[in-house]
């Protein structure tokens, strides 16, 4: 049995992991190797770095940081921001990323999508999308989400966006609900459901984690194959090692370290 | 002792190499023929599809290199579809030295294509590959077409069907899944690779 996924998220900005609140006040949280190793020691089942700063400033992805990750961690990782061509996309897979994710540069350029997924396999390629409820009702996608300056609104609906980006080669969706993101009143069920009916690739929650029992919903409610979170995990509110084990007894298929300690 | 990584454009060629630093060994990249027929051992990494893989290989000039090998070989995800006798991934003839065909998961409900995360392993046989393996330790895997369970499975996944997480004949061998990205029972199954 496949089992679901812990993502925490480590948002980048000029070569450190910071976290804000609805994308905004971001503050530093550490340094992004020894975040990401404890986190590995902690259970996490992977990690997503996310260059908030890349896309908006039309530069992509240091790849010093994503080499020395790959050499220090063995779990896989997924680096998003400012990746436009399969050049820079292959730049950080060569660097040691498993996986990179594309969401503004898509939006610009949906071709973008197929180009990655021919060079390097849909599994390679992650299209996160950035949605927020608009007054009508209507989930749409918003644009350029790292500097709220640059953010943009657009015309697409959240699911025809999704449905069009499996349909060119995405191999996995993270589905970003901007309206519960670092308030921590929990996924937002109610879009995730919605998407998990249109998505037959994996699908990720990110946005709105704050208790044991947010995580427990949206594998057990919205079906999502993983749940990804940031502030929680980086502040201690929520320990990745109690989170599986919480999981676990709710009846959740998650993987727990101890029979991989063989040594 | 000498171990190469056979330099066939997959991405994951860094994670493999970094993964076996971190268990003392400099592998070498390659696509020299005398560099590989040399080596101690040989893996095979691979990430993409089928036919390219193939292709790749086959401009390297190194189709007849590798089934002549006699130590130890192992493919990895990609690199252990390619020791197969065929994939449906395009309808590839692929290396012949394990009598298996690669086969694409039917997608279901609650069974997203491609299979990608932390699944269990299921020891099928006693093999050194898989010493100190217990029944469902965890590895990453990431595709969308595998090796049905036959008669060279060592080990066995289930993703609603079960399938070959590894599998192995003579001196060639096979992970489904990514052993440089599966934590510490990944890191035991390439260093039980390199002690045989």
């Amino acid at each position: 049995m496949l089992s679901r996924r812990i993502i925490p998220c480590l948002d980048v900005r000029d070569g450190k992991v910071v976290k804000g609140v609805r994308f905004r006040d971001h503050v530093v949280m550490g340094e992004i190797v020894d975040l990401a190793l404890r986190y590995r020691d902690e259970g996490a089942d992977e990690l997503v770095f996310y260059d908030i700063t890349a896309s908006p400033e039309g530069r992509s992805v240091d790849r010093g940081w994503v080499e020395r990750v790959a050499r220090e961690i063995d779990i896989p990782f997924c680096v998003a921001g400012g990746i436009r061509s399969v050049t820079d996309a292959r730049e950080v897979l060569h660097a040691g990323a498993d996986k990179v994710s594309i969401n503004s540069p898509a939006l610009e350029r949906p071709d973008l999508i197929d180009e990655l997924a021919a060079a390097f396999g849909v599994q390679c390629v992650v299209v996160g999308i950035d949605s927020m409820r608009d007054a009508d009702g209507e989930w749409r996608v918003r644009q350029y989400t790292g500097d709220p300056s640059k953010t943009r609104s657009l015309a697409r609906r959240t699911l025809d966006w999704m449905t069009e980006a499996q349909r060119r080669g995405a191999g996995e969706i993270v589905l970003n609900c901007m309206d519960t993101d670092g308030v921590r009143q929990g996924y937002d069920l109610l879009q995730l459901t919605a998407a998990r009916k249109l998505c037959s690739v994996p699908l990720i929650a990110s946005g709105g984690a704050g208790t044991m029992a947010h995580f427990r919903d949206a594998f057990t409610q919205a079906r999502v194959d993983g749940a990804l979170a940031a502030s929680v995990f980086h502040s201690g509110a929520i320990a990745v090692p109690d989170l599986k084990r919480y999981l676990q007894q709710a009846g959740v298929v998650i993987r727990l370290q101890e029979t991989a300690g063989h040594e | 002792m000498s171990v190469v990584l056979v330099d066939a454009g997959g991405t994951n060629i860094g994670s493999v190499r970094y993964a076996l630093q971190r268990l003392g060994v400099d592998a070498a990249l390659t696509a020299d023929a005398e560099a590989i027929r040399t080596a101690d051992k040989v893996i095979l990494p691979g990430v993409g599809a089928a036919a390219p893989g193939m292709a790749r290989l086959r401009e390297l000039g190194l189709l007849d290199v590798i089934r002549s090998l006699t130590q130890p070989v192992l493919g990895v995800c990609l690199g252990m579809q390619l020791l197969c006798d065929e994939s449906e991934e395009g309808d590839t003839a692929c290396l012949g030295l394990i009598p298996a065909s690669v086969r694409k998961f039917e997608e279901a409900p609650e069974r997203c294509v491609p299979h990608m995360g932390w699944n269990r392993l299921l020891p099928l046989a006693s093999h050194p590959l898989l010493k100190q393996l217990q029944e469902g330790d965890w590895a990453y895997f990431v595709h969308s077409y595998a090796v049905p369970v036959g008669d060279y499975t060592l080990a066995s996944s289930d993703y609603g069907v079960a399938f070959s997480a590894v599998i192995a004949r003579g001196n060639f061998h096979g992970m489904q899944f990514h052993p440089e990205r599966s934590a510490r029972v990944g890191a035991r199954l390439l260093k039980n690779f390199l002690e045989l």
